[in-house]
């Protein structure tokens, strides 16, 4: 008997072992990188990399002001476009979409989620860039709003889907028609979730790289207007990170601090919003 | 007119499966009627079905009549939105809108039905209707928390306050003090009584003790028949069908 409850306590003690050991595993690769970035980076993280443009090479200092303002200006229009469109269609599948078409939505959305980033920049290339004979701003962001709508249909469905139907019903019950009931009361219960959603996704396209390379082109001063080639921080990374520089590599792991900065900046904003309140 | 709502051979279906068999009764008005049965009998069905919750389930489907005001509430010609705010509904849990302050949940059904209201009118209308709720003194001094951080029991009559907000004339409870302890329980009671003065009220219940402390009426279901419906007294005391003798002395049920 005295044995038994000693290996069951032992099984216990490895498996939980086992568990939080892998957890630490899964963590383990963000500080790596959030450190190693600090590391090489550090010669370069000054306050003038957030103010100045790039200088040239060998000249000391400057830094990736037209990049940050390009990132957003580029995720700005994405999500200016995309959230309308993202929340609704989110809105119709949870609420409206059952039968046939709607399955086939959702399928379709999440074949979109899964198509790789380059190639919705060599699509938007096709759609923007050779009409126009110009890189731009908008080709870039019709190439990220791609990406960031069906992440944003699919979070804003599944959040709506936790509003429970007493919910609904307490509405129906109170003669709210069911559009009203539907905005005011629904989509206002999940609010917090889709905010979320729309959050993370924001997250993801500030990071992507791949579609930017044929759309936005890059650009070494302040953006002029949304039809022009525009600087934007992902690029500027992968530029300094492929020179044969040292002071442009380390402009590279500088560029990828403020990078990470940025998308930790938002998913902790993304949290303070879903934090539980009395 | 003595009757709040009239059923005439009402039928009802969930795709081929028949719930209710030809429900006729009449529902008097302010008064408490019950209606009682066992888990599956189609008790919760029926109340559902006088107004119009149903709509939006799929497969769903009635034949018969329901007249309310004289008029049948399955024609075509009747709004169920409108329906509802003459038709208003308690549920069995608890359902405050969460992310809502008592005060908003009483006065959402207001905000949303076309009239606009200023602050003041919308904040007399909630203390009237917190006051019918018997919630009023306990939730004066707290109208911005949470509805959903109420206790279980406050949280039902606030769903009733939310209801009589929209001033309706016939209040449905689908069982609702089954999900509340004894002392909420006797409150909602209490307050049940109260408010048939003025408004007509169908109580689901499987409860039959709460059927008979509260109603006027009771009418017995099983397995969607009404078996029969009767002065409560008489229900209780000397019943017309063995069947609801057998379930009012607990032989089966």
């Amino acid at each position: 008997m005295h044995s038994i409850a000693f290996r069951r306590r032992a099984a216990d003690r490895v498996t939980r072992v086992l568990f939080a050991l892998s957890a630490i595993a899964v963590i383990l690769p963000l500080f790596l990188i959030f450190f190693d970035l600090l590391w090489k980076g550090a010669r370069e993280l000054k306050w003038t990399l957030l103010a100045d443009l790039p200088h040239p090479v060998g000249e000391p200092g400057g830094g990736i002001a037209n990049g940050i303002l390009g990132t957003l200006t580029i995720a700005g229009l994405a999500m200016a476009g995309g959230i309308p469109m993202a929340v609704m269609a989110g809105i119709y599948l949870a609420e409206y979409g059952r039968g046939k078409f709607a399955s086939m939505v959702r399928f379709a959305v999440d074949m979109l989620a899964g198509v790789p980033s380059i190639i919705m920049g060599i699509f938007s290339y096709v759609l923007w860039v050779l009409p126009m004979k110009r890189f731009s701003a908008w080709a870039a962001a019709s190439a990220l709003a791609m990406i960031f709508i069906p992440i944003v249909v699919r979070t804003t469905e599944e959040m709506l889907k936790t509003v429970p139907a007493s919910v609904r019903e307490a509405a129906l019950a109170l003669g709210i028609e069911r559009w009203k009931t539907t905005l005011f009361i629904t989509v206002r219960t999940a609010t917090a979730g889709i905010v979320t959603g729309i959050l993370l996704a924001m997250a993801r396209i500030i990071g992507e790289t791949a579609p930017l390379l044929f759309t936005a082109l890059g650009n070494q001063f302040w953006q002029t207007g949304l039809d022009q080639p525009i600087a934007a921080v992902p690029l500027q990374v992968f530029n300094y990170a492929i020179s044969p520089y040292d002071d442009w590599h380390d402009k590279a792991w500088a560029g990828a601090v403020a990078l990470i900065g940025m998308v930790l900046l938002i998913s902790a904003g993304a949290r303070y919003l879903t934090r539980v309140k009395k | 007119m003595e009757n709040a709502l009239k059923v005439k051979d009402l039928c009802a279906w969930f795709g081929n499966h028949q719930v209710l068999n030809n429900i006729t009764m009449d529902i008097r008005r302010h008064a408490v009627t019950s209606v009682m049965g066992p888990s599956g009998c189609g008790k919760s069905t029926f109340i559902r079905c006088l107004n119009r919750m149903h709509d939006l389930t799929p497969g769903f489907r009635v034949a018969g009549e329901v007249l309310f005001d004289g008029r049948d509430i399955y024609s075509e010609k009747i709004d169920p939105v409108l329906l509802r705010r003459k038709v208003g509904m308690v549920f069995q849990q608890p359902n405050p809108f969460p992310r809502m302050s008592a005060f908003e949940n009483v006065a959402v059904g207001l905000k949303f039905n076309g009239k606009k209201r200023s602050r003041s009118e919308l904040a007399e209308a909630v203390e009237k209707s917190l006051r019918m709720a018997a919630l009023w003194d306990e939730l004066k001094d707290h109208l911005d928390r949470l509805g959903s951080s109420l206790s279980g029991g406050q949280q039902q009559r606030l769903c009733i306050a939310r209801a009589l907000a929209v001033e309706p004339e016939v209040l449905l409870m689908d069982e609702p003090c089954s999900a509340l302890d004894p002392v909420s329980t006797a409150k909602i009671e209490e307050l049940i009584e109260d408010l048939s003065d003025k408004y007509t009220i169908v109580v689901v219940t499987h409860n039959m003790q709460q059927a008979g402390r509260i109603s006027d009426y009771v009418a017995f279901f099983l397995l969607g028949d009404l078996i029969e419906m009767d002065k409560a007294a008489r229900i209780f005391t000397n019943p017309a069908d063995k069947r609801t003798e057998e379930y009012i002395t607990g032989r089966f049920g």
